[in-house]
């Protein structure tokens, strides 16, 4: 069988659901790579006399603002686009930095056991008994807005999940004979973490940050949105629709276009997320 | 019971001083904490008198323990601002903002537990799945997005409730709509996941063995046992609508902690925050010892399973 009719077979299979938003997601990404050569104007250049134009409007040199203008005469197509890109690259790097803290020292905690353990995981306890956007706000207010502070702050706060996880299969994993047979071969713990444990409890982390990658881009979100986040002027979704609020009465695409957008790419997050769960955990399941 | 209420009680208790400390660590991640609390442009003496005055001048551990100390004595500071105790000001915010999770998780449980029966007890028929649909539509809209809609069709458009603010008990039906969506999703998730797993029970084939109908075997039985679970997300929940009420709060102006915060942080009053940050995370792990030592009266097997 070639692997075009292995694709086609395996797409058969596929439900509508996943391959629509399968496909949305992808597109999210084509646009958040290549939002240079997609965006019709500048996101920042602004103009004064063509604010709040409503979309469709045209501009003076005959090229069509498709979503309209911001409240700075700034095309909101545009920043939507480059908004998709500041969205997946916030989520997709403090998905990263939280995966790599949770999963290390849940593994520490399984592996070694004793005191490493208890330290551990009480931390753990502790950081889930704090409302992750709370602590995110106060953080981020503390230390004052921008991307890197937001991917720490969203990164170090969001971490204990994959830390409860990677403890719990660590344990598992621990027990099985070829870990103690890589054991008594003599490989050193980092090689037995690293090569053995690690691909073995891989999946359940990947659940876990499909999860929290949907979460990411919520809180983003949020914390744009109540100013915190991304800093004006460079676009994200959550700062346009800040923008929308004041706006309301007037100029309703400032709130739909963007939130729209928020909302189908968590949509498909999410999704995604849950199928590819309900394929590794055949207990969790959602659908019948 | 006693023994497993004392650890219990003992665990709640190490959970909130590791709270604090986290807190008074990220009090000072910007290196000075004395910057985050005097107004700006204020003179070099005056920094340094107040550095003083709340014992920044001293070695970290000496502030850590004032720290606790202070709190201990549920002294949580004097907004520097008003001028008043940081509990006064958070005080008066504190029934705005129980009243809007209370309606919240009101919206969240009613329409999201019968929504995870009727998916889990007719499986596979015609309704399960937009059901489905809309649940994971909710779980996937931003608490700001449902707001902001809602306020542009029922108040901008239609003109039935109040666009913000607080007018009479209809004041809050468009944020606790808003703020309950997405527990709704988690609540219909939970309580679908909980009614199949006891659904495959032999408890239940013996019930319709002996000839109960099936709808005495789930509303006697399976939902009871069903019920369990739910709590526990209910307890995590309450935690997750306090907070959530920080946006919430701001899209419709309600006066609650979550406004106060934002306030707060824009005017600079950071004993303020951590006021609300240490009073949210506080609920949180006061309701979770609830829940759980509620369940360990509900379910025997935890009063006396651990040894």
């Amino acid at each position: 069988m070639s692997a075009v009719q292995g694709l086609r077979a395996r797409l058969a299979r596929t439900p509508m659901s996943i391959i629509v938003m399968g496909s949305l997601l992808i597109a999210f990404v084509v646009v958040a790579v290549f939002a240079p050569l997609l965006a019709p104007f500048d996101p920042s250049r602004q103009s004064l006399i063509l604010r709040l134009r409503p979309p469709g409007s045209a501009s003076p040199q005959g090229v069509t603002y498709l979503l309209g203008t911001d409240d700075l005469g700034r095309d909101l197509l545009s920043r939507v686009i480059y908004g998709a890109r500041a969205s997946m690259f916030v989520a997709v790097a403090s998905v990263f930095v939280s995966l790599l803290i949770g999963s290390a020292l849940g593994m520490l905690a399984g592996w070694r056991r004793g005191w490493v353990e208890i330290v551990i995981m009480r931390f753990v306890d502790v950081m889930l008994s704090i409302p992750a956007i709370l602590l995110a706000v106060l953080a981020v207010a503390v230390a004052g807005p921008g991307f890197q502070t937001l991917i720490l702050v969203l990164g170090l706060t969001r971490w204990p999940r994959y830390a409860r996880v990677a403890y719990a299969q660590t344990l598992q994993v621990a027990t099985l004979p070829y870990i103690r047979a890589a054991e008594l071969a003599g490989a050193s713990a980092t090689r037995l973490l690293l090569r053995h444990v690690l691909p073995n409890i891989a999946g359940p982390l990947l659940v876990v940050a499909t999860a929290e990658f949907g979460l990411m881009i919520l809180f983003e979100a949020g914390l744009s949105f109540l100013g915190l986040g991304i800093q004006p002027p460079t676009p994200s979704w959550g700062t346009i629709m800040s923008a929308g609020r004041q706006y309301i009465e007037r100029a309703w695409w400032l709130t739909v276009f963007p939130g729209g957008c928020l909302f189908l790419l968590v949509l498909s997050v999410n999704v995604l997320g849950d199928w590819v769960r309900d394929r590794l955990d055949p207990r969790a399941r959602t659908r019948g | 019971m006693p023994r497993y209420l004392v650890s219990r009680l003992l665990q709640a208790i190490l959970t909130t001083f590791g709270v604090m400390t986290i807190v008074f660590f990220v009090m000072r991640l910007s290196g000075d904490p004395v910057l985050l609390l005097v107004p700006e442009g204020a003179t070099r003496e005056h920094i340094d008198a107040l550095r003083r005055e709340l014992g920044f001048d001293q070695p970290i551990w000496r502030q850590y323990l004032t720290f606790l100390a202070g709190l201990l004595r549920f002294e949580l500071g004097v907004s520097v601002v008003q001028r008043v105790p940081a509990w006064d000001i958070l005080a008066s915010r504190i029934p705005y903002t129980l009243a809007l999770a209370g309606a919240a998780l009101v919206v969240a449980i009613g329409l999201g537990v019968p929504a995870g029966v009727i998916m889990a007890v007719w499986r596979g028929r015609w309704f399960e799945r937009p059901i489905a649909a809309i649940v994971v539509a909710g779980q996937s809209m931003p608490t700001f997005l449902t707001g902001i809609l809602m306020i542009m069709l029922f108040a901008v458009t239609l003109r039935w409730l109040p666009s913000s603010g607080v007018d009479g008990p209809q004041s809050v039906i468009m944020p606790a709509i808003a703020l309950g969506m997405l527990s709704m999703s988690t609540f219909a998730r939970m309580a679908r996941i909980a009614v199949v797993d006891e659904l495959g029970k032999d408890y239940v084939r013996a019930g319709l063995a002996r000839g109960l109908s099936p709808g005495k075997v789930v509303a006697r039985h399976v939902l009871r046992n069903a019920s369990i679970p739910v709590v526990t997300i209910a307890a995590l929940e309450i935690g997750n609508l306090l907070a959530g009420a920080i946006i919430v709060e701001t899209v419709f102006a309600w006066p609650g902690i979550g406004q106060l915060a934002i306030q707060a942080i824009q005017s600079r009053d950071f004993l303020v925050v951590q006021a609300i940050v240490l009073f949210v995370s506080l609920v949180y792990v006061v309701v979770n010892l609830a829940a759980d030592l509620l369940y360990a009266g509900i379910d025997p097997r935890i009063r006396f399973g651990r040894s």
